[in-house]
């Protein structure tokens, strides 16, 4: 066992506050916007008015003529490209001759007021030369001009693929049922209570340091250096803590390259705070997904074969795009066996904030696909829906057909529980009518098997310092946006070095003084900066352990490292404090530091497309949803979810409670009302960029949980743990939508189930007509040639079939 | 962060006082109380005072007066906290307090104003964006711009009356106080509204809306359902405020209101006129509930798609005229 | 108390009660309270999420009402008293909500917290032994975006109950989930 501290673990798996809850909870922690430096400036970005336009003349004479302007900057000063994956560097930090949506930045001004900022941007003038706009799936896919990106698969396609493992067709042929459905899952953002800021200083001495609220300190890291052509050893990137993120602090940011050479400019720090609506234009929100989903299924509910199509509505830039299209692909099959798999997804450009990772990037989408779609063969197949996904789950330690190798699956247990705690039994299908409950289950990564960009170095790295007082320090480049992170450090540490949490210093995001962790994304923290940690304590420990034990004359095996003590296992009172232990150790070994890493297995898949999808570990979740729906309004109403969440192993399940709770909390929202809402008639602009009209629920809107953890530990993870931040959001969309079937009887294939949608859904079943609200039709996508994969059943070995010749 | 633009900032001591400040400001002069509605307009630029003058300090205009058998008096200045949790204008007229505690959030009401929901701005999710946003539209009719870009051929503007106070004040039939520089005018609260987005008051802009009087409760009785997103913030999509007064078991006279649908609180005389005689029986409510529906006329420019705010105005009259008949039945 | 009327190019000077302290300080009439506790005074504890009334991050409270500071002039709180998330705690010991906060988890990036805390101790204050319904109307001017409330429900209740001076503990389920 890892931890090796004799049997207990004495920290990992109790409820502890967070290393930061004191800071929080007495206003003490510092966000990037609480920054204050001598002779700060401030900075403001000029966002295009038009959704598609060729820039013609910037002139900004008259904004650094204004008394307090200190620095004009417009696109011609920075034209290095940047976005976050390497196949899609399409983004500037201002526009130099084309803005691709309502909100695309063109100029950026810093001065010595806010005030006075604002007022200089209104003196810089832009002559733009209108373009049509592309506003939707289905205009992207009909026209190719005009082209918002000169790079693509096809025309305004931005991303296409085809992958097929095993052969579909054979596996229709197989089935007793066949269906095909459609679903659209809307657009919908993050929303975190704070919003994006960076400063920027920039020494005489040719040293810039960022702070910001980002996610993804590293990644800021490279595009900086990038853009600014400057080493990247000259630059200091710091995340603060972030005020939630959910995947939308996770891009290198316009205004953070901004703020920087704004910096450099003036010689002077620099702060761009953004205002609400700037955050609703940054997005890198959900994408809207269209989706086709053919499956079928023998008499006992088994998946024979199952077709899926999703049509994403990217917006003006790649940002995580092309991997969010392979993420509406991927984990279709880690939760129900599925013998052959077919997946098609497009991504289009349109004139709209570009879409990208939230919470669940990209799978939530096709998730409710899938798990409303069960829901209806298991209606047709006359199977209770708990009990065809119990029959057919994924079996522990095996590969999917698209060579996703799942380890622990604890969705049997998770499924029993919401089943059992719910009462299920006696509710579906027995309630009066206008109430309902609902079934879907989900799985999740817990951290992305491959970088983004391509390299074979460690996903996390910690450094770790025990000084001779018997303080330890532990350094990691993962940032805390809210969900814990820090903690996480700080507890596995004092697992295994025996000491109290709250005496671990925790140094984090700082690409000058922790080494690298790829961000806080993917859910991939807790597994891969946690087993980073994990190592690093236990070769501190392996440095102390030798010279304690001397010390103490017991033989190293029996020591035991904890109650900020060593001791004999057999003896406990024949100890010495942890600090006397370091003591021992740094005067024969030296000083005690020690490194810890972690890079994930191999991926079982060899075929391109490959890298989206693999993880270390899948964590697993079910839930059921309780509604009310008014017969007259349907106007829906959740007033409980039960939900169980397979985490592998709890470090602090409080911590791990939370998780889930915020997690069922946005799903909820995105089930019923968050809706990322664009005029698409005459302009196309966000209809209203507010906390007041995007519809995040209030206390009033939020139904109660009940949790249940299920602790089924995975060799991956550190003390065996997965990930909890993201999976538990999954499932509670289709539950929704399959409990307002129930309730109704009514089928709502589209997310957010509005009043409106089931109220049309109630009127056409009062006529006799289909008793369904959702899309109509699938656009014709000019696939490309499916890449075939023979299945691990078919006897392949992840790599392509050749040669092609039953290609069309 | 989003600011305020720079403007004077005045503090009268009594009305005259603000008065006075208001004549001498000229157009450019407006009042403030609780600032809920005001400032963040300001922020957004759609309305520029260079002179705001405050009427929160003037204690005159905050009270609440309950004479039973002649009348209530509410003070424009009370905040809506205070009429929510007000014990005895709970007893006297539930449906204020009602419709008080329905307004934005418990941290708006404890800032927000009687006055100040009642003159509330109409809204438009055309108008109450940023500057940057409305100048991506090129701007509207009710501020910097030509058209109305809700019907972009009509002549007027759309905004909508969003205030859930005032289709109660008008179902209620109670009266306004204004105080103007020539002296004190009462108003019916139906006539204090204008059906405009942008001349959406009768007032005068220098008179100050001063207190709300409501007639004294006996034998009738009133209610105000209100339909929105959420449970807590929004403005409403729809208000029914329903007044009846019974004779015995028959409805003497009726008053339907709706708030949410035009830009001002709407009477629906033929909605009344439907349980006007009846004891508020199904098919009397069906049909003053079908003659609300037909003239609400929701316009595409708030929460929801205006099809089904107009499919629910129907819900909502019935649901109001059921829970005033079942409430008459019960006692 | 604030020179009345002013121009408004110039700052006004103004003398209020912050977080129990008396405090002077100087600014253009037409900053929030917002700005002038975070800018003027340094006060960052107090947040901000969209500076127009749609959020409850800004929360402090006035003369002890809980109030949005984005919406309130600086100038309106002459000669009275505000109290921010810094002023909450006694010295080093912290209140009874911040205790319940930090032991259940109910801060997770912590950035509506001072807002909810706030508005917590207005609610107790008022009622000290609130119904759970009774927390959800209170806090229905409050968003979260990461607990779901939950947390922040369940910490309220212990900290109303230790308020009330019993030796309340957080609930097996709070912790652990049902079992």
């Amino acid at each position: 066992m890892a931890g090796g501290n004799g049997d207990a673990l004495r920290v990992v798996g109790r409820p502890q506050r967070k290393v930061d809850a004191v800071d929080k909870v007495t206003g003490q922690t510092r966000f990037a916007d609480d920054m204050h430096l001598p002779q700060m400036l401030y900075g403001k970005l000029l966002r295009s008015p038009h959704p598609h336009a060729r820039i013609v003349h910037i002139d900004a004479s008259g904004a650094e003529k204004l008394p307090g302007v200190k620095a004009v900057l417009v696109g011609s000063e920075l034209p290095i490209p940047f976005g976050i994956l390497p196949v899609s560097q399409d983004e500037h930090a201002l526009a130099p001759d084309r803005v691709r949506f309502v909100g695309d930045p063109v100029a950026a001004v810093a001065a010595t007021s806010e005030d006075v900022a604002t007022a200089a941007l209104d003196r810089i003038a832009v002559q733009y030369e209108q373009l049509d706009t592309i506003a939707s799936i289905d205009e992207a896919v009909q026209r190719a001009e005009p082209l918002i990106h000169d790079y693509g698969d096809n025309g305004n396609l931005h991303k296409l693929i085809n992958l097929e493992f095993g052969d579909v067709e054979e596996g229709f042929a197989e089935a007793d049922v066949v269906r095909e459905d459609l679903f659209f899952y809307g657009g919908n953002t993050h929303l975190p209570m704070e919003q994006h800021a960076a400063v920027a200083s920039y020494s005489a001495d040719h040293k810039l340091t960022l702070w910001s609220s980002t996610q993804t300190p590293h990644y800021v890291h490279r595009a900086l250096a990038k853009v600014l052509a400057m080493p990247a050893s000259r630059i200091r990137v710091i995340a603060c803590p972030n005020g939630g993120g959910f995947g939308g602090k996770s891009d290198p940011f316009n205004h953070e390259i901004v703020v920087a050479r704004l910096a450099m400019k003036t010689g002077r720090p620099v702060k761009i705070t953004l205002t609400r609506e700037e955050v609703f234009y940054c997005h890198r929100g959900r994408h809207p997904t269209l989706m086709w989903a053919k499956t079928g299924v023998t008499k006992d509910g088994h998946i024979t074969a199952m077709h899926f199509r999703t049509a994403l509505d990217g917006g003006g830039y790649g940002s995580y795009g092309v991997a969010s299209t392979y993420y509406t692909g991927a984990l279709q099959t880690v939760t129900y066996q599925i013998d052959r798999y077919k997946f098609q997804g497009a991504r289009a450009f349109t004139n709209k904030p570009p879409c990208g990772p939230k919470r669940g990037h990209g799978t939530p989408q096709p998730r409710f696909g899938v798990e409303v779609q069960v829901d209806k063969l298991a209606e047709q197949l006359n199977l209770d829906p708990a009990e065809m996904r119990l029959r057919h789950l994924v079996p522990p330690d095996s590969l999917t057909a698209n060579y996703m190798r799942v380890g622990s699956i604890g969705l049997k247990a998770c499924i029993n529980k919401v089943v059992d705690g719910s009462g299920w039994k006696n509710t579906f299908r027995k309630l009066p009518e206008g109430r309902g409950v609902g079934l879907a289950c989900s799985g999740y990564l817990s951290g992305a098997g491959l970088p983004i960009y391509w390299n074979n170095m460690p996903h996390s790295g910690v450094q770790l310092k025990c000084d001779r007082g018997g303080g330890v320090t532990v350094f990691c480049g993962s940032t805390d946006i809210g969900q814990g992170s820090d903690s996480i450090l700080a507890y596995i540490v004092a697992e295994v070095l025996g000491v109290d949490p709250f005496e671990i210093r925790v140094v984090t995001a700082d690409t000058d003084l922790t080494p690298v962790d790829l961000g806080s994304y993917s859910s991939r923290v807790t597994l891969m900066s946690g087993n980073a940690a994990l190592q690093a304590a236990e070769r501190a420990r392996d440095m102390i352990a030798p010279e304690a034990a001397a010390k103490l004359d017991v033989p190293r095996e029996r020591l035991v490292f904890a109650e900020s003590r060593v001791f004999d296992a057999e003896n406990p009172e024949h100890a010495m404090s942890f600090a006397e232990a370091v003591q021992a150790a740094e005067a024969v070994v030296g000083t005690i530091g020690t490194v810890g890493s972690y890079t994930p297995p191999e991926s079982a898949g060899r075929y391109r497309g490959a890298g989206v999808g693999p993880s270390p570990a899948y964590s697993y979740s079910a839930a059921v949803a309780e509604v009310a729906v008014d017969l007259e309004s349907g106007i829906v109403s959740v007033p409980k979810i039960w939900v169980a969440h397979d985490v592998g192993r709890c470090i602090n399940p409080t911590a791990v409670m939370g998780q889930v709770e915020g997690s069922i909390y946005m799903g909820l929202g995105e089930a019923l009302m968050e809706d990322m809402a664009y005029r698409e008639d005459r302009r196309v602009v966000h209809k209203i960029p507010s906390m007041l009209e995007y519809k995040s629920p209030t206390t009033l809107e939020m139904c109660e949980v009940e949790t249940f953890l299920i602790t089924d530990p995975d060799p991956n993870g550190p003390f065996g743990a997965k990930e909890v931040g993201q999976g538990p959001l999954l499932p509670v969309a289709p539950a929704v939508a399959n409990a307002v079937y129930d309730a109704v009887g009514v089928r709502i294939d589209e997310v957010p189930i509005t009043p409106e949608k089931v109220h049309q859904a109630l009127k056409r079943k009062a006529k006799g007509h289909e008793a369904r609200y959702g899309p109509m039709s699938f656009p014709d996508i000019p696939w490309p040639d499916p890449t075939r994969v023979p299945t691990p059943a078919e006897g392949g070995d992840g790599t392509t079939a050749v040669p092609p010749e039953r290609q069309h | 962060m989003l600011r305020l633009p720079r403007f004077t900032y005045l503090q009268p001591t009594s009305i005259d006082n603000a008065l006075r400040m208001k004549q001498d400001a000229g157009p450019e002069g407006m009042y403030v109380a609780g600032g809920t509605d005001l400032y963040p307009n300001m922020k957004r630029r759609h309305q520029e005072p260079k002179t705001v003058i405050a009427l929160n300090g003037l204690d005159d205009l905050h009270h609440v007066t309950i004479n039973p058998g002649e009348g209530t008096a509410i003070g424009a200045g009370t905040t809506l906290r205070d009429i929510e949790t007000h014990t005895d204008l709970g007893l006297e007229h539930p449906v204020v307090a009602k419709a008080a505690e329905l307004i934005a959030t418990p941290l708006l009401r404890n800032m927000g104003t009687v006055g100040g929901n009642l003159c509330l701005d109409t809204r438009c999710n055309y108008y109450n964006q940023s500057y940057e946003w409305r100048k991506c539209i090129d701007f509207c009719m009710k501020k910097d711009g030509e058209v109305c870009w809700v019907a972009p051929s009509s002549p007027r503007c759309w905004a909508v009356s969003s205030t859930d106070l005032a289709p109660v004040m008008v179902a209620l039939a109670a009266r306004y106080t204004l105080v103007g520089p020539g002296g004190d005018r009462q108003v019916a609260a139906g006539d204090f509204y204008n059906d405009d987005g942008i001349e959406y008051l009768t007032k005068r802009p220098e008179e100050i809306l001063a207190d709300v009087r409501l007639p004294a409760a006996n034998g009738w009785d009133a209610t105000y359902w209100k339909l929105r997103r959420r449970g807590s913030f929004d403005f409403p999509v729809l208000g029914v405020a329903a007044w009846v007064a019974w004779d015995g078991n028959t409805v003497r006279d009726a008053r339907i209101v709706l708030g949410g649908v035009a830009s001002f609180p709407k009477l629906v005389p033929a909605s009344s006129e439907a349980i006007v005689g009846s004891d508020l029986d199904d098919d009397a409510i069906a049909a003053s509930a079908h003659a609300a529906f037909k003239p609400a006329k929701p316009m595409d420019n708030t929460d929801f798609g205006l099809a089904w705010r107009k499919e629910m105005t129907r819900n909502y009259v019935r649901g109001a005229l059921e829970e005033l008949r079942d409430r008459h039945r019960r006692a | 108390m604030a020179n009345s009327p002013n121009k408004h190019a110039e700052k006004v000077h103004v003398s209020l009660t912050v977080n129990g302290e008396h405090t002077e300080v100087a600014f253009a009439p037409h900053r929030t309270l917002l700005e002038v506790l975070r800018e003027d005074l340094g006060l960052t504890g107090t947040k901000h999420g969209c500076e127009l009334g749609e959020c409850g991050t800004c929360v402090v409270l006035l003369d002890d009402r809980p109030v949005l500071s984005c919406l309130v002039l600086g100038i309106d709180c002459a000669g009275r008293s505000v109290k921010t998330v810094e002023g909450i705690a006694d010295g080093p010991t912290l209140h009874p909500l911040q205790e319940a906060f930090a032991d259940l988890g109910a801060a997770q990036c912590g950035y509506c917290t001072p807002g909810f805390l706030l508005t917590a101790e207005a609610l107790l204050e008022e009622y000290p032994s609130p119904s759970r319904d009774e927390i959800k109307q209170a806090l229905a001017g409050n968003l979260c975006r990461c607990t779901g409330y939950i947390k922040i429900y369940e910490a309220v209740e212990l900290a109303a109950a230790r308020l009330r001076g019993e030796a309340a503990e957080p609930k097996d389920e709070a912790l652990y989930g049902r079992r």
